[in-house]
């Protein structure tokens, strides 16, 4: 495994969460700080999931996998934002601490509330609330043909960090 | 059928084993365990003694051999010289958010094998 490079700049403050906006479908979405308060929520939405969404195994698509694999995101450590309409969630966006002192990303959009604009303001409210934590190194992996991903990472400050790997890596640093 | 199991000394090598052992128990699938040097982290001789113990604890009559050298071409060729009809890989390691991390000697494998190549989750 190669060694990940990380940009010398951090990037420009995020809008911190929470907040709200209409997204491009007309539809009222708050997006906000979340914990395990809204486990179960979080289980329904990932049960509605349309497996063609799914990437590098994740998230899995048995309730049960599903319920184990949420554990251990919504786990000390671990920064979590949630995308709602109508109260009930539609996107989430997660940092996890890896075995060094960066933190690994990912974001889910339920399908029907794709493409517009959602997964874009999860991101930054997501990256906002780890720089209010004092989070400094945040990267992904992202499969190698998901061009709108990787151009929406990019916009967002994101630089490819490792190009050996079967998926692409990318990185971004967040704080001085 | 003629089974390759292609592993070094990291877990997902040991539970690819383990699933294949359980399996080839149900088949009598002719298998063979290629000892192979995926990282420094782990010598290939101690590898190759805790596949050795772990075999003589089932009741599968498989051959050990080391591939020395680099790992995802040696199986490969091995494979292909010695008429195998399925390679079998360990399925990668997890990334901190539970990502399948698709490790070089599979990608190597996968791209490369002309024969059919089984990763173990």
């Amino acid at each position: 495994m190669s060694e990940r490079t990380y940009p010398d700049e951090p990037a420009d403050p995020f809008p911190a969460p929470p907040l709200s906006f209409t997204d491009g479908d007309g539809r009222e979405i708050t997006v906000e700080t979340t914990d395990r308060d809204i486990f179960e929520s979080l289980v329904e939405m990932y049960v509605a999931f349309d497996p063609a969404d799914r990437a590098q195994g994740i998230p899995p698509v048995k309730e049960e996998a599903i319920r184990e694999w949420l554990d251990t995101l919504l786990t000390e450590g671990s920064l979590n934002v949630v995308a709602r309409h109508d109260d009930g969630p539609v996107g989430h966006a997660i940092l996890v601490p890896d075995r060094g002192d960066a933190y690994e990303l990912a974001v889910f959009v339920l399908g029907a509330y794709q493409s517009a604009g959602i997964g874009t303001q999860l991101l930054q409210a997501l990256l906002g609330y780890g720089q209010r934590e004092g989070v400094d190194r945040v990267w992904l992996t992202v499969e190698r043909w998901n061009e709108p991903a990787i151009a929406l990472y990019e916009k967002l400050g994101f630089v490819t960090s490792d190009t050996e790997s079967f998926e692409l890596e990318m990185a971004i640093r967040l704080v001085d | 059928m003629k089974l390759l199991l292609g592993m070094g000394g990291d877990p997902d090598g040991f539970d690819a084993l383990e699933e294949t052992l359980a399996r080839v128990g149900e088949t009598g699938d002719d298998l063979t365990v290629a000892v192979l040097d995926t990282s420094a982290e782990h010598e290939i001789d101690d590898v190759e003694t805790r596949v050795r113990d772990r075999l003589a604890e089932s009741d599968i009559d498989a051959a050990v051999t080391q591939l020395p050298g680099h790992p995802g071409s040696e199986l490969t060729e091995f494979a292909e010289r010695e008429g195998y009809d399925r390679i079998v890989l360990g399925g990668g390691q997890r990334s901190p958010m539970g990502k399948i991390e698709l490790g070089e000697v599979a990608e190597f494998v996968l791209l490369n094998a002309d024969r059919p190549v089984t990763l173990v989750r």
